[in-house]
């Protein structure tokens, strides 16, 4: 039993789970390469250009810049809304609380077209709402939301918030300075992971933005859809490469922002 | 009932882990088959990494041997040895009733199912716990978990019994009851044991030879009164029982402390420290040494009093005496000049 | 609960936070759900429509792939996730971080560019197109059969379920293992009697949350626009396209409640609130 000799199950597993990497990995890396070689079909022999993703960024610019205003006023909506929902929800434990958090993850639990098609129905017919982007953002609000409560909601379940609130009441704060002095700050980390959800969540969104979007009103997905089926693939490449530059950065602070991995047990492996 | 068990012999046994700790130092243990031996020690001392390189779950650095009996068992994995293991936390299978626990050994070495019902029935009778045999474990108390861990294990027959910190998880009256309970079924079974324990009053109660280990090294192997009354340097002297130090200066015969002067028989002169055992020590009327209490402990059928001023630490000191001791009072303590111990650290 | 002096004073202030969560989610969830449900039994055929999904051959069809596809995908994905995700929770070596980012970071793509990973690898100038050819002579292309939709579902759904199977691995008390290993088990004993058992509610949560995931996803099976109808595409077409809008909404609502009897599954098993998305 020699812990250094790795056994022949240890290899075979390996070769396995990078192999599924790679069947992850090597999709991405041909897309970003078509998006930047001048012709795919010769591969990089062609040599490197940005010409696709200048031509994205003159099709495409107000999907992208529609997106991450979208996505922030999202994020804004949130923040305002759902921080001191969290607030409430992790205070007072009663049946009704607990009623409205089921309620709240209702939205993700139910397919974005069937929440796309049911605010179709019954605001369909208001034209400038249906028409305007504020439409795609009550979308976005109602598939975010639980996201950013849920996140604030474990944070502060987790300090003994009852204790901190009483001592700052018996030092004389009032309600809104115990809510903005003590609450708030102590949510920081629940915030920014709540926000860093919400911004990738919103950016990537599709499955309800393609109902409740119109010809005006297009975001970066939406876009993405629209050009792998009507452009060249280069194109449809380079728009891809756009889309990842945007959300790996997003991707890495939620890993950042949320606990570090360690692996389990010393010197033992799998037998 | 009695399994007689298997010798063991550990050669320059070490544990280096791979991050570079080296958990214990090659160290060379022999038992006795039969024998119950306690590793002793505080938690870091590398007792649990020993037990885990005779059990086969750990590997020890290249030059280490392990034998039972004539049998050469560094290279055979924990699943080949034959060994019964009782862990801290029970490790009972949650998704299983007590009595597949119990049978598990037994079905996973295709036990046919006769024999193993037998030796299924036999086992909860011997722990005395047949009517827990549907619970599953959540139901059960910690006792009871404890007694099913034993039988789960004792179920294969091993030719040693490994247990490692098996009353730990208990509260102190149940751990009492346990350990009587343990002590008596390892002699009634005869077989091997090897028993790790941080807490040295379990170590005395139960061992056979105790192996006093810290850092890694092994400070001393003995039977329970050698370590206590021999112990071999300052380490095993404080950690098993109580040690009270004494330092000032010896000459003339004497040693001259703060609070007076004892005979002195060693050929040591000079400013030196010595250890002696609390109940070595009386309280007298006039005499002695002299101090003032710190705090009295009124334990009922004994008061513990720390002394000031005699060392120029606190001395523990206990009588039986009847009368109130109050701090801020003076004593007089008597030693008896041959309970003194000079030790090397 | 909270000393009673504070409790009853802040009862106002924790309404008032509470009434913008409330109003929000009453105008723009409750009332459009209720008038989803409305009007999937008002159309022509009243509330025969919601049975239209079992009696009609094309509705059922699709449902009927569409559970076939989800159930196939979710038994896939645990497979290839608590053998690759176990692996790597309980082995140290270099490269190990990286390849656990690798296997992590599609988690947020949405279902327009899995699909468009899938004509990557399958489609008609895929990588496995390429590779069979050099090897075969002939160029496999299966990127718009059923084959590349499976393959596109398990491309978002592995990231997901390895993150939550390595978190429960983590939990695994080692203990049990070695308890069972020096009663004789065998490695695939241990596996069969303790790992496997252990996992259990992780698998019972990541799996529904899989399989919830897959009845609703869109984007993928849009991108691929195959011949083969899901759910949510039979949906789509039968409102932009037919004008069908009581049928959309009755399925909409169907489907609704099939996802939502999921996620309710992996919730109680899981003891705490979870979420699918794609």
């Amino acid at each position: 039993m020699r812990a250094r000799r790795r056994s022949r199950a240890f290899y075979a597993q390996l070769a396995f789970t990078v192999l599924v990497a790679a069947f992850l990995v090597v999709p991405v890396v041909m897309s970003i390469t078509a998006g930047l070689t001048v012709n795919f079909f010769q591969g990089v022999k062609s040599g490197l250009t940005v010409r696709w993703i200048g031509e994205v960024w003159r099709l495409y610019r107000d999907t992208i810049t529609l997106s991450l205003m979208i996505a922030l006023a999202c994020l804004a909506v949130d923040l305002v809304v759902g921080v001191p929902a969290a607030y409430v929800l992790a205070k007072a434990r009663s049946r009704w609380t607990r009623l409205v958090e089921e309620a709240l993850v209702l939205p993700i639990a139910v397919p974005g077209l069937a929440t796309a098609l049911a605010l179709i129905l019954a605001y369909g017919t208001w034209r400038e709402f249906r028409t305007s982007w504020l439409f795609i953002l009550v979308g976005h609000v109602l598939f975010t939301l639980p996201f950013m409560v849920r996140a604030v909601l474990a944070v502060l379940s987790s300090i003994d918030l009852r204790t901190l609130e009483e001592g700052a009441a018996s030092l004389g704060a009032s309600f809104w300075q115990r809510f903005t002095g003590v609450v708030l700050p102590n949510c920081r980390g629940g915030i920014l992971a709540g926000a860093l959800m919400v911004v990738t969540l919103s950016v990537g969104e599709f499955n309800m933005t393609w109902m409740l979007h119109t010809p005006l009103t297009k975001t970066l997905p939406v876009g993405l859809a629209d050009s792998y089926a009507s452009m060249r693939l280069e194109i449809g490449s380079a728009y891809t490469v756009v889309f990842f530059f945007m959300i790996i950065p997003l991707l890495i602070g939620i890993q950042l922002a949320a606990r570090p991995r360690r692996t389990a047990g010393v010197g033992e492996e799998s037998a | 009932m009695s399994d007689g068990g298997v010798a063991i012999r550990l050669e320059r046994c070490g544990k280096t882990f791979d991050d570079g700790t080296r958990a214990v130092a090659p160290l060379d243990l022999e038992i006795a088959a039969g024998e119950t031996i306690v590793l002793l020690g505080p938690s870091g001392c590398g007792k649990t990494t020993t037990l885990r390189m005779i059990a086969g779950l750990e590997a020890p650095d290249p030059g280490g041997r392990v034998r039972f009996g004539a049998v050469d068992v560094t290279e055979i994995p924990i699943e080949r040895r034959n060994v019964g293991m009782v862990f801290q936390s029970y490790a009972l299978f949650p998704n299983m009733s007590v009595a597949d626990n119990v049978a598990y050994g037994l079905r996973v070495r295709r036990v046919e199912a006769g024999a193993r019902a037998a030796r299924l029935e036999e086992m909860l009778a011997m722990m005395k716990i047949g009517e827990l045999r549907h619970r599953h474990v959540d139901q059960l108390s910690g006792g009871q978990k404890q007694r099913v861990a034993l039988a789960r294990a004792l179920a294969v027959r091993p030719r040693v019994l490994l247990l490692d910190e098996p009353l730990t998880a208990l509260d102190a009256k149940l751990r009492d009851v346990l350990r009587i309970e343990i002590d008596a079924l390892l002699r009634r079974l005869g077989m091997t044991a090897v028993y790790v324990t941080h807490d040295q009053a379990e170590a005395m109660a139960l061992g056979d030879r105790i192996v006093v280990m810290s850092h890694g090294a092994v400070e001393q192997v003995g039977r329970p009164r050698e370590i206590y009354f021999t112990p071999a340097n300052r380490f095993v002297a404080e950690f098993v029982g109580t040690m009270n130090r004494l330092r000032g200066v010896a000459r003339d015969g004497y040693l001259e402390v703060a609070g007076g002067r004892v005979p002195w028989r060693h050929d040591v002169g000079g400013e030196v420290e010595v250890l002696f055992r609390p109940e070595r020590a009386t309280v007298v009327e006039t005499g002695g040494l002299t101090g003032r209490v710190l705090t009295a402990f009124f334990l009922g059928d004994r008061t513990r009093l720390v002394v000031e001023g005699i060392s120029d630490t606190p001395l523990i000191v206990e009588t039986s005496a009847r009368t109130e001791f109050k701090p801020g009072q003076e004593v007089h303590v008597a030693i008896d000049s041959d309970a003194l111990l000079r030790l090397a650290r | 609960m909270a000393a009673p002096g504070l409790a009853r004073r802040d009862r106002p202030w924790l309404i008032a936070l509470m009434l913008p969560v409330l109003v929000i989610f009453a105008a723009f969830f409750i009332l459009p759900m209720a008038r989803l449900a409305g009007v999937g039994a008002g159309g022509p055929r009243g509330l025969a429509t919601y049975a239209a999904i079992v009696t009609e051959p094309r509705y059922f069809r699709s449902l009927l792939s569409t559970l076939a596809l989800s159930a196939g995908v979710t038994v896939l994905t645990l497979a290839i996730a608590t053998l690759a995700g176990v692996f790597l929770q309980r082995n140290t070596f270099r490269g190990r971080s990286a390849l656990i980012a690798m296997l992590t970071f599609p988690l947020a793509f949405p279902g327009v560019v899995v699909g468009f990973m899938v004509i990557m690898l399958a489609g008609r100038q895929g990588l496995i197109g390429d590779i069979s050819r050099l090897l075969t002579g002939q160029k496999l292309v299966f990127a718009y059969s059923m084959a590349g939709l499976l393959m596109g579902y398990l491309y978002f759904s592995i990231p997901r379920v390895i993150l939550t199977i390595m978190a429960a691995a983590e939990k695994l008390d080692r203990n049990l293992e070695e308890a069972a290993r020096s009663m004789g088990a065998s490695a695939w004993q241990v596996v069969r009697d303790v790992i496997l058992p252990g996992l259990r509610p992780a698998f019972l949560s990541a799996g529904a949350i899989c399989f919830a995931t897959s009845m609703g996803a869109f984007g993928t099976a849009f991108t691929l626009a195959t011949e083969i109808e899901v759910l949510p595409m039979t949906i789509y077409t039968e409102f932009t396209l037919r004008a069908n809008i009581a049928l959309a909404a009755a399925l909409s609502l169907v489907l609704g409640v099939i996802t939502w009897l999921a996620l309710a599954l992996a919730r109680t098993a899981a003891g705490s609130s979870v979420a699918a998305s794609a």
